[in-house]
């Protein structure tokens, strides 16, 4: 890990996440979540605010609320409330927005986070709730005309919003958080946790502080921090400002911050020296959600193995290196592809197919594991054939890419290809004899005792069959031709 | 001049044995309609609709298809109860123009029972208000003088049956609002257990306070009714599970042994007009000498209860009004130059003082800072309160009380005096606190005025409510007592 930028000031980071719940309609109306409608094509009377509407919980977002909770080591409240938070905008149409507010869902749960290699962090949640999501403005004058206008598609969809403790203390930290974060989302299905859609959102809470001090410093907000690249790069440059402001012998105001990622700097939106007062109260049109202890157990085995324990499965069952493990059980997907190579496979060793060449292919082109083309089964394929000596590492490597984007059978595109390693013996003695020829010079060396031309030796027949020779059966050729070994 | 329709009863005899149709009925109730529009008990006639309804109910009572006792019967409803393609107002300028895609459920009931509503009643806007002199089409008046109020807020509805222009209609009750005007205008109006009636489509004024119910001449004709729009609605997260039983089938005559309570805080002589309290008295009496007993129980907390009724009522209400903001539907003030003036001034043009006053009292009841001393404090009081009346009923069947300290007030008496209108509410609104049912039946007169008693039950006790009701109404006949023709 580099050096801090601030060595005197130790920094303070929590984290508000909203995860958008993979439900089919909205969190109190029948309306569908959907993306790419007209605006206002995904609306109800409910979510219109109409009047005389009422909200219905939608009992799929409370079980996704459930999963997250549980895997999350949060404690389930056996009764939660849901609050009005009143406040006037157009994208709000009751005028207020109904949230968890003093009584969440889930409360305490911690998440275990690997910033690197060898740094791992326990870091604390608050709380977890539940609440709906407000419309959006458009200003867009190609679609609005002069005015602005109302989408309400977006209103009411369901969010889970996740507070972590003070817990974090670098940027890093916070991305490891967040990744971690949307992996455990994913892994429980309950959201697409994608922040390019917009439905995993951040806002950050900074402060700094002396170290040693146990006092928090004077916080700011980071509001909508969405996308990935920019949480670090905003609370640096947040952590910047502070620092500057303080080393000036100043002080950090609380207010709500916005990232300019153009500029790479912190706007101030507003100070909290005005704070609004959104006059919470318990929604009267609601009853208290009641959780049974029935319900949450009926969850929690409904629940998959999640990461922690899936790695350590993959550790001690399939014998992997922790580093791989963890690897490749950071996306749920991820972690069954392994397990689908490996089961017909029959060995563990797909695991080092898959991190250095199905993921590097992907990598190359932003893609993840869902998006491969190549099946598991299909990589298992290649490297069964690998390992039987029918076709060659090199040749089988060069072909991962393609696979990986376009699909197709393995096997076949080694025939069509001619890819079949070379393992007859007297197309190989050839090889190796012409090389012997050229190369007689590495024949005295290696017969004087220098091992590593061996190697050398073995290259050059590699080059001349084009990479198709099959390693042992060449290895064995070689020795022969040079009479160690009895044909 | 149409002469006044006959009761519910009455009709549906005179359907059954085919001694008139349901098209006969509808054109008497809108033809008497017309003779006491200076009543301004409608805000709307839907005259052709209804005609067309009565067509249709005609033709399926020809074929022996006869959907419930209320089929063909013409009937009013308060105009705070949306309709799929008609205007919904609450006599607020503030709605003007709004249209619903939607229809109630209570509308929804109706119609499946085949009852034709004739068209929509006046109330105080958004039901807030004791007298309809809170409407943006003006005041309803009463028919036993027209210089009186009907009461309120569904003034409109309890008029329309005084006056005979339908045998029944549907109103809504919040702290009083069917009770009251009920006792004003000589007629029985229920107000069913809250969540017995759903409110999906009920324009919010309280909500945890709301009830929809009904006006009739009798208890009989109000449990037809009560029995039609009773019952589970999954729309509303408050509603009821429980199947609601039929009223109508427990009306025996019969209270021998039935224990009726005496709250001591409501027979305060002070604070009640002394033919109020001799007509109440002369009712329990009746019910006393007809076998039941009378007991004195006694509800602590009920000086509190209007204080704690207008914290909570307008709390919820400063919430629930926040959607009328110009932005989706209704009024829009023109010509404004921001979001907040458009606010501002839509809002200031849209709802009459009533609403305002209430808006700012509820929006300073949940203001950082006095949440705690007023709105948590009353909800605390709110559970005596319910508390009060559990204890009583461990001790009686129901509760016997003035439904009203007083008789109809003159029109224009109190409109600047809105503190005297709130303490007028002072034995009804105990009721909505605790969710209970009530019953306001006319038993005799004031100074030529009617006067009602009300009896309270035990919550989702609507049959025994009004089997007592009932039998009063077998042994004193001033529910049959008819107004004057209207001038």
């Amino acid at each position: 890990m580099s050096a801090p930028p601030h060595p005197e000031y130790e920094v303070v980071i929590g984290l508000e996440v909203h995860a958008q719940l993979r439900t089919r309609s909205k969190l109190f109306s029948p309306a569908p979540v959907t993306y790419g409608l007209p605006p206002n094509h995904a609306v109800h009377p409910i979510c219109l605010a109409l009047p005389g509407t009422l909200p219905v919980l939608n009992a799929g977002a409370v079980e996704l609320a459930i999963r997250v909770a549980l895997a999350s080591h949060c404690e389930l409240q056996p009764r939660s409330v849901f609050a009005r938070k009143n406040y006037f905008y157009p994208d709000l149409p009751k005028g207020y927005q109904i949230s968890q507010y003093e009584e969440p869902i889930a409360t305490g749960g911690w998440l275990d986070v690997r910033v690197d290699a060898d740094a791992r962090r326990r870091v604390r949640l608050t709380r977890i709730h539940m609440e709906e999501d407000a419309g959006k403005l458009i200003h867009d004058a190609a679609i609005a005309g002069g005015g602005t206008h109302v989408d309400l598609n977006r209103a009411g969809v369901p969010l889970l919003e996740i507070v972590s403790e003070p817990d974090l203390r670098s940027p890093a930290e916070a991305a490891a958080y967040l990744r971690a974060l949307r992996s455990l989302l994913r892994y429980v299905e309950a959201s697409d946790a994608d922040m390019e859609r917009g439905n995993f959102r951040c806002d950050a809470n900074v402060s700094l502080r002396r170290h040693g001090e146990s006092r928090l410093g004077t916080r700011t907000e980071l509001k909508n921090l969405n996308s990935f690249r920019f949480v670090e790069a905003a609370l640096e440059a947040e952590i910047r400002r502070q620092a500057r402001l303080l080393g000036e012998g100043g002080r950090v105001v609380q207010a709500t911050l916005h990232f300019d990622p153009a500029s790479g700097r912190t706007r101030v939106l507003r100070l909290k020296e005005n704070a609004d007062d959104y006059r919470y109260f318990p929604d009267p049109d609601l009853v208290p959600l009641v959780l049974s202890d029935a319900q949450i157990e009926s969850v929690r085995r409904s629940l998959p193995e999640l990461a922690d324990a899936r790695c350590e499965r993959f550790v001690r069952e399939h014998g992997l290196a922790e580093e791989d493990a963890r690897l490749l059980c950071e996306s749920r997907a991820l972690a069954d592809f392994f397990e689908a190579a490996r089961a017909r496979h029959g060995d563990a060793d797909v695991a080092k197919w898959i991190r250095r060449d199905v993921l590097h292919a992907l990598g190359e082109h932003g893609l993840e594991i869902e998006a491969s083309k190549l099946a598991p089964e299909a990589l298992a394929d290649l490297v069964n054939a690998v390992t039987h000596g029918r076709v060659t590492a090199q040749s089988a490597r060069a072909l991962v890419p393609e696979l990986v984007l376009s699909g197709g059978d393995p096997l076949r595109l080694v025939r069509e290809r001619g890819l079949e390693a070379v393992s007859d013996t007297s197309a190989l003695e050839a090889a190796v004899d012409a090389v012997l020829r050229e190369h007689a010079s590495h024949v005295e060396r290696l017969r004087a005792g220098e091992e590593k031309v061996r190697n050398f030796l073995i290259g050059q027949v590699m080059k001349r069959t084009g990479g198709k020779a099959d390693p042992a059966a060449l290895r064995r050729v070689l020795a022969q031709r040079l009479g160690e070994e009895a044909p | 001049m149409a002469a006044p329709l006959g009761t519910l009863r009455e009709c549906r005899e005179a359907l059954d044995v085919g001694a008139t149709s349901s098209s006969a009925l509808v054109e008497q109730s809108l033809a008497r309609a017309k003779a006491c529009a200076s009543l301004r008990a409608f805000v709307r006639l839907r005259a052709d609709a209804a005609r067309a309804e009565a067509r249709e109910s005609d033709r399926r009572r020809a074929r022996g298809e006869v959907r419930s006792p209320l089929d063909g019967i013409p009937i009013a409803v308060k105009d705070i109860l949306v309709r799929a393609g008609e205007q919904t107002t609450c006599a607020s300028k503030i709605l003007e123009g709004f249209v619903s895609p939607y229809t109630s459920a209570v509308m929804e009931r109706l119609e499946a029972a085949g009852a034709i509503s004739i068209g929509a009643t006046n109330l105080d806007e958004f039901a807030m208000g004791s007298s309809t002199e809170h409407s943006v089409y003006g005041p309803s008046r009463n028919p036993w003088d027209a210089a009186r109020t009907p009461g309120g807020s569904s003034g409109g509805s309890a008029a329309a049956v005084a006056a005979g222009i339908v045998p029944a209609a549907i109103g809504t009750d919040t702290g009083g609002s069917i009770r009251q005007p009920a006792s004003f205008c000589g007629v029985v109006g229920l107000k069913p257990t809250y969540g017995r009636v759903s409110r999906y489509g009920l324009v919010a004024f309280a909500s945890s306070l709301d009830q929809v119910g009904c006006f009739a001449r009798s208890a009989e004709d109000v449990a037809r009714v009560h029995d039609a729009i009773a019952g589970h609605d999954p729309r509303d997260s408050t509603s009821i599970p429980e199947s609601a039983p039929r009223c109508a089938d427990a009306l025996d005559g019969d209270v021998a042994g039935l224990v009726i309570g005496l709250p001591r805080e409501y027979y305060e002589p002070a604070g009640i007009e002394p033919g109020v309290l001799a007509a109440v008295r002369e009712a329990t009496g009746a019910l006393e000498r007809a076998g039941a007993k009378l007991r004195e129980v006694s509800l602590p907390h009920s000086e509190h209860a209007v204080a704690t009724y207008y914290l909570i009522a307008t709390a919820e209400a400063s919430s629930n009004l926040a959607r009328y903001d110009g932005v989706r539907y209704g009024h829009r003030a023109p010509g404004a130059k921001s979001l907040s003036e458009m606010y501002r001034k839509t809002r200031s043009e849209g709802f009459g003082p009533e609403v305002k006053r209430r808006i700012v009292l509820g929006t300073y009841v949940l203001s950082a800072g006095y949440y705690d001393a007023y709105y948590r404090k009353a909800q605390q009081v709110r559970t005596l309160i319910r508390r009060d009346f559990e204890a009583a009923f461990r001790g009686c069947d129901l509760i016997a009380t003035p439904t009203m300290p007083e008789t109809a007030f003159r029109l224009g008496e109190r409109t600047e005096d809105p503190l005297r209108m709130y303490l007028s509410d002072v034995y009804t609104v105990s009721a909505n606190l605790a969710g209970l049912p009530g019953v306001s039946l006319p038993c005799g007169f004031s100074s030529g005025l009617p006067v009602g008693l009300q009896l309270l039950a035990p919550p989702l006790e609507e049959a025994r409510l009004l089997r007592a009701a009932d039998a009063y109404q077998r042994l004193a006949a001033h529910h049959l007592a008819r107004p004057p023709e209207p001038a």
